[in-house]
């Protein structure tokens, strides 16, 4: 039935973020636990790579384009990806948070369509360089994406990945920044401010460009886009709304690890279903 | 060993386009061979060892062998966390060098001794620790581990030592430098230096010691300690490494899991409170690691267990 959710002709139906953050709702809610706001924050960047930008003949062709959920808490949207492309069936999607299930908080190695393990902050882009790097030495089409957070900034290694990735002119590679502005703590700019975060990657020798991160047509075209810059990688900051589509949600702290209870959780997919929240 | 791994890494190169080498700037006047060679598979990541480990994770899942290369505590205790969640977790054939045997860069100071590398990488299930203690042996490693699917530490001694040719690495195998009767001395690398002389002087004493390294600390040649474990009832372990951890926490792992009735004396570093920084001998005899301290503590109590 999610099949339907991609249009078959390389563009995002209207349904797929919708069903991407039902699912989200629906596993964070039989599991009880947190991390929905980050989930819901990128379920449009989700959709956008997983319904048109991925090339993905098979998840073991060698050429295949690499994408890396470098800020892993959000993993249950890309389970919910799985789901939709039918990579994993309602029965294993059902186990998430479950004891034996590698459908954990961070998404693992082992579940087929991960290729990398992710849960600690700061390490997708390095390995996202080396794949990249990995694709022209071997001469290969592929293109790398790393979804990170926007905080996930704070970490050292992302930066050296950021000087890396410049001095060698991958083109090959896309960071998207998923820029709610929020954190465990607080906003990202009371804990430890980015601004100004596009001077910064820029003065880091990227290509920058910033996208309404909800918007799948104008994040399609940015991440199609993305590489025609010759001899730079490119960096899409996404401004992004913790928490959307749900509004008691949207910009709330506490939702970065409270689970719903059961009034929350039928109000957010009400407000989901009818688009109210967004 | 530095400099075998420099050279032997050059012909694995030309035999298999696979192999990438990156290093975190260090290595001058030591890699440039390579680089000369292999213009196009050589990268020095700068001063940046996560970002190196989690490149040549993702080189690795894209097909290459790819190789890193610092020193020791560059090579592995900063990017700790990218070995274990990248290499190791996804089971890539990355390659870590580690220059720098304990107190081989002994006048640079304590942040470079390494003195917690074989201890951090032989807890983790799946890591190859590879401690040479000669060139030849460097050089039969890196061949015969060239293949594996998993990641591999080589733990590489700068120093240039005067030991004999000892026969080619083998996994299964400890490295027999000297047989004996009395005791036995099982030694981590290039440190076995010592190791021999105190046994040559304890042999004047009286006392005849066995004299073996452990060059695959992971897997280590179980049979093998086991079975010389077993016939020795004292068994002395010298390592320029931390006591805990490494080398003598290996050996009383399997005294105590089989058993054996071998009393175990390790001779490593067991505190910081004389960090100096000073040559390799005046450290090793700092921390009671030299062929004289080795003497007085072995002699004492192989006196003790005699009567």
């Amino acid at each position: 039935m999610f099949q339907s959710n991609l249009t078959g002709n390389g563009r995002v139906s209207d349904d797929l973020p919708k069903s991407i953050r039902r699912i989200i709702l629906e596993q964070a809610h039989r599991a009880n636990v947190g991390h929905i706001g980050s989930a819901l924050s990128i379920a449009d960047i989700i959709a956008v790579l997983y319904g048109e930008i991925l090339n993905l003949p098979s998840r073991r062709d060698p050429d295949r384009d690499r994408f890396i959920l470098s800020k892993g808490h959000a993993a249950l949207a890309l389970y919910a990806a799985f789901r939709i492309l039918g990579w994993i069936d309602e029965e294993k999607i059902n186990t998430y948070c479950c004891d034996s299930s590698l459908l954990g908080v961070h998404p693992e190695h082992a579940l087929p369509g991960v290729d990398f393990c992710s849960g600690s902050l700061g390490m997708g882009l390095s390995i996202g360089v080396g794949s990249a790097v990995g694709g022209k030495l071997g001469n290969s089409s592929r293109r790398v994406f790393v979804l990170l957070s926007d905080a996930e900034c704070n970490e050292g290694s992302v930066w050296e990945a950021a000087m890396f990735a410049a001095h060698h002119r991958l083109d090959n590679l896309v960071a998207l920044i998923d820029l709610n502005g929020q954190q465990a703590f607080g906003k990202t700019k009371d804990v430890l401010d980015l601004h100004p975060l596009n001077k910064k990657w820029e003065a880091f020798g990227w290509h920058v460009r910033e996208v309404d991160g909800h918007d799948c047509q104008a994040l399609a075209q940015a991440m199609g886009k993305a590489s025609a810059h010759a001899d730079k990688p490119a960096v899409l900051i996404c401004q992004t709304t913790f928490g959307k589509g749900v509004s008691f949600m949207e910009g709330q702290i506490p939702w970065h690890y409270l689970p719903m209870n059961e009034q929350q959780f039928a109000q957010a997919l009400r407000e989901i279903e009818s688009g109210d929240g967004q | 060993m530095r400099n075998a791994f420099a050279r032997t890494i050059i012909d694995l190169a030309a035999m298999d386009p696979r192999i990438i080498l990156l290093t975190a700037d260090l290595g001058f006047m030591v890699l440039e061979p390579f680089a000369q060679r292999f213009p196009e598979r050589f990268i020095n990541a700068g001063v940046a060892e996560q970002n190196m480990v989690g490149v040549a994770t993702g080189l690795a899942e894209a097909g290459f062998i790819p190789y890193v290369y610092s020193i020791a505590n560059f090579s592995v205790l900063r990017p700790y966390e990218f070995i274990r969640n990248g290499p190791l977790y996804h089971r890539l054939p990355v390659r870590i060098i580690g220059v720098g045997d304990g107190f081989d860069y002994g006048s640079a100071g304590f942040t470079h001794h390494c003195l917690e590398d074989v201890g951090l990488l032989r807890m983790l299930p799946g890591m190859t620790v590879v401690v040479p203690s000669t060139p030849q042996e460097t050089i039969s490693a890196l061949y015969q581990l060239k293949e594996v699917s998993g990641p591999v530490y080589f733990r590489l001694g700068k120093s240039v030592n005067a030991l004999p040719e000892g026969t080619p690495f083998d996994s299964m195998h400890l490295t027999l430098f000297r047989p004996g009767r009395n005791a036995l001395i099982l030694a981590m690398g290039g440190i076995v230096v010592e190791a021999l002389a105190a046994a040559e002087k304890l042999q004047a004493l009286g006392f005849s010691c066995e004299v073996a390294t452990v060059p695959s600390i992971q897997p280590p040649p179980l049979g093998q300690l086991i079975e010389a474990l077993s016939r020795f009832s004292v068994c002395a372990t010298v390592e320029s490494h931390f006591v805990k951890g490494g080398l003598a926490s290996l050996v009383s792992e399997i005294i105590a899991e089989r058993g054996i009735k071998c009393r175990l004396i390790p001779f490593g570093v067991r505190t910081l409170d004389d960090v100096r920084s000073g040559s390799v001998a005046y450290l090793r005899k700092l921390h009671g690691l030299d062929c004289d301290s080795i003497v007085k503590r072995l002699h004492s109590s192989l006196t003790e267990t005699r009567a």
